[in-house]
């Protein structure tokens, strides 16, 4: 069961502004890597190119699960990616959406899955209801629901706990460290609390290069 | 064959959400209605020679077809769900259902607008069941060929004419087998076997080569 | 220097020989001297337009910014030769067939040529990004020069030709010259090596223009 994601001198240029250069990171399994620093430092930029949504201007991404390196049309079957930028259908109910998604994945799905999931995410009772009536923690919550569906060994957090009130807070809490038991969690946070899960951190901001912190020991 | 079952899983979505949003339907719908009214409020009582008729409802058809059929990736864009979409699915399965979700909006259009032409127009078909054959061809090969088009503006980030624009110089070939098929079948008169395998060919091959270019538009 | 010292008088030679070595022809007399213009611009359109479309494939298949760059310098040079191709045709189309334009099938296809480059130019400028453009005008290129064989076979069943075949030599009536032949010939070469010279030169310009650009940058990071 080995798995490890392995950031190899990745740079990122947009024409001549270079928003990061020369990260190289190994990310073994069962842990958690958090990146923080001021916005437009590129975090989401770099979790977009880990998820192979962006390519980077030089270097590589290699993501090994269970021994076996991975090629990149493969790696998503094994990332989960919640973040902002991301959208489930508005016009579908919750359930429909993770029935497409199971569908779109070639996963087999049950109502009760669903259910399940559903309600793990704090969505008991809510799963009929058109995504466009939800609220925005809802939503949030949702997106956890659609990255877990694939039970993913990589789990790619874009501000984890946006929107999302107490409770809410306390699901991710515990979403993070299932994850960490089962796989790699990589988030981009930059608030203390959640800094703080991270066994390494790197902070991102600072002209051309970024800080490779060690967390505290585990 | 897991790219047709995961294909058909997102035309499924995509049917669902157009039957409850009925966005892009409207919007191909009433741009026909509009065009064909116009063409035939011009017309008046006369009757048109069979190579103007022809010509007439396959103009309707593409600028009506380039009206809606952007909408299936633009919606992705904008909605911001073509990140989860990415994430999940391959390219070659996004292809299929945006591609048949394509004909099926285009061939629910023309079994509304085809008929109503012929009437307005007062057209006769000499070769009924080859014309039929020439409009279903005819109407996936605009589906098909407009799909990978209606990807590239979608990446592109901008809107209005782009679409046409691209569309017209790959399509002009299909339009005007087409129109060249239409025309034999309104007047019968010579064989019509060649246009309808030259329209054949076409969607087979636009299919292929978008297949095969597709991903490149699709994952960056 | 010294090629285009060469290309120069070779040239200059052809044209002089055009109108004064070469014979006029039976059957299109004096206008016929246009086939030393026309045919070769015609040539090159196609040859650069290959080129461009050889280069996008390149580029979906290397991921270099540089046959990018080079497809698209390629285009806009094919787009020069198509437009002096369709100029010259129109002109002669007046002189031989009373009008300038009437969708003669070469007419048709160097008019949606035409269409389909300035498609491909106005989806360029439409992205900003310069990988995504690179990317998506690829796709498009090979897109359309795979609609290119369709047309060839469905434009003549629209509409009939008139247009003259040099090509078909057996067939009689219009036939060519042994002198007009050597002129033809030379400045097909001609044009192929002035297009050449024209793709080195803006291919260097566009280089230079990149380095000063960086330069700019680089002065601007520092200061």
């Amino acid at each position: 069961m080995q798995t490890k994601v392995v950031l190899k001198k990745l740079t990122k240029a947009y024409g001549r502004r270079r928003l990061f250069a020369d990260i190289s990171v190994t990310i073994p399994g069962r842990s958690v890597f958090v990146l923080h620093g001021p916005n437009g430092a590129g975090k989401t930029t770099l979790l977009r190119i880990i998820c192979g949504l962006v390519p980077a201007t030089s270097g590589e991404v290699e993501i090994t699960v269970d021994g076996k390196l991975l090629a990149r049309e493969e790696s998503r079957e094994h990332i989960g990616l919640v973040s902002p930028e991301l959208e489930l259908y508005g016009e579908l109910s919750a359930v429909e959406n993770l029935e497409f998604f199971a569908g779109v994945r070639g996963l087999p799905f049950s109502p009760a899955k669903a259910r399940d999931l559903l309600t793990f995410v704090g969505l008991a009772g809510r799963g009929r209801d058109l995504v466009g009536t939800y609220s925005s923690g809802m939503k949030q919550r949702l997106k956890y629901a659609y990255a877990l569906l694939h039970e993913p060994q990589i789990l790619v957090l874009d501000e984890p706990t946006s929107n999302l009130d107490e409770t809410g807070v306390a699901v991710v809490a515990e979403i993070i460290r299932r994850q960490k038991d089962r796989g790699i969690v990589i988030m981009a946070t930059n608030e203390p609390g959640e800094v703080s899960y991270g066994d390494q951190t790197l902070a991102l901001g600072q002209p051309g290069t970024g800080h490779l912190v060690q967390g505290p020991a585990h | 064959m897991p790219w047709v079952s995961r294909g058909l899983a997102i035309w499924c979505k995509d049917l669902r959400i157009e039957f409850r949003t009925r966005y892009a339907y409207s919007a191909l719908l009433m741009f026909a209605f509009t065009t064909l009214v116009a063409v035939s409020f011009a017309v008046g009582g006369v009757v048109l020679d069979a190579g103007l008729a022809a010509a007439l409802l396959w103009v309707i058809l593409f600028f009506a077809a380039m009206a809606g059929l952007s909408r299936t990736f633009v919606q992705e864009e904008e909605a911001g769900t073509v990140t989860a979409l990415k994430l999940a699915a391959r390219p070659e399965p996004v292809f299929i259902g945006k591609y048949l979700f394509n004909v099926t909006l285009l061939f629910s259009l023309a079994v509304l607008v085809v008929p109503l032409f012929l009437v307005l127009i007062h057209q006769t078909v000499a070769y009924p069941f080859p014309f039929l054959a020439v409009v279903l061809l005819g109407v996936a090969g605009l589906a098909g060929a407009s799909t990978i088009v209606a990807a590239i503006v979608a990446r592109a980030g901008t809107r209005g004419p782009l679409m046409t624009v691209l569309a017209f110089p790959i399509l002009l070939p299909l339009l005007l087998g087409a129109i060249c098929g239409t025309r034999t079948c309104f007047a019968g008169e010579r064989a019509v076997a060649a246009d309808i395998l030259f329209l054949f060919c076409y969607n087979g091959a636009a299919l292929a080569v978008s297949l095969l270019l597709f991903p490149y538009v699709w994952d960056e | 220097m010294f090629w285009q010292i060469l290309l120069g008088i070779w040239m200059t030679a052809v044209i002089l020989a055009s109108f004064l070595y070469m014979p006029a022809t039976q059957g299109l007399g004096q206008t016929g001297r246009i086939i030393v213009y026309h045919v070769p611009a015609a040539w090159l359109a196609v040859l650069a337009y290959l080129m461009s479309m050889l280069n996008a494939v390149g580029y979906l298949r290397r991921g270099e910014l540089r046959l990018d760059r080079q497809a698209r310098i390629n285009a806009e040079l094919g787009t020069v030769f198509c437009l002096l191709a369709t100029v010259t045709g129109a002109i002669w189309s007046r002189a031989a067939w009373g009008w300038y334009w009437n969708w003669d099938p070469r007419q048709t296809s160097i008019a949606v040529l035409l269409v389909i480059y300035a498609a491909y130019f106005v989806q360029r400028s439409a992205v900003s990004d310069q990988d995504r453009r690179a990317r998506l005008s690829a796709v498009y290129s090979v897109l359309s020069f795979l609609t290119v064989p369709f047309l060839v076979f469905v434009v003549p069943r629209v509409y009939t030709s008139l247009h003259p075949d040099v090509i078909n030599l057996e067939q009689g009536g219009f036939d060519m010259d042994r002198k007009m032949l050597v002129v033809f010939l030379a400045a097909l070469a001609g044009f192929t090596g002035l297009y050449a010279w024209m793709y080195k030169l803006v291919t260097r310009l566009e280089a230079l223009l990149d380095k000063m650009e960086e330069k700019r940058g680089e002065a601007e990071s520092v200061g």
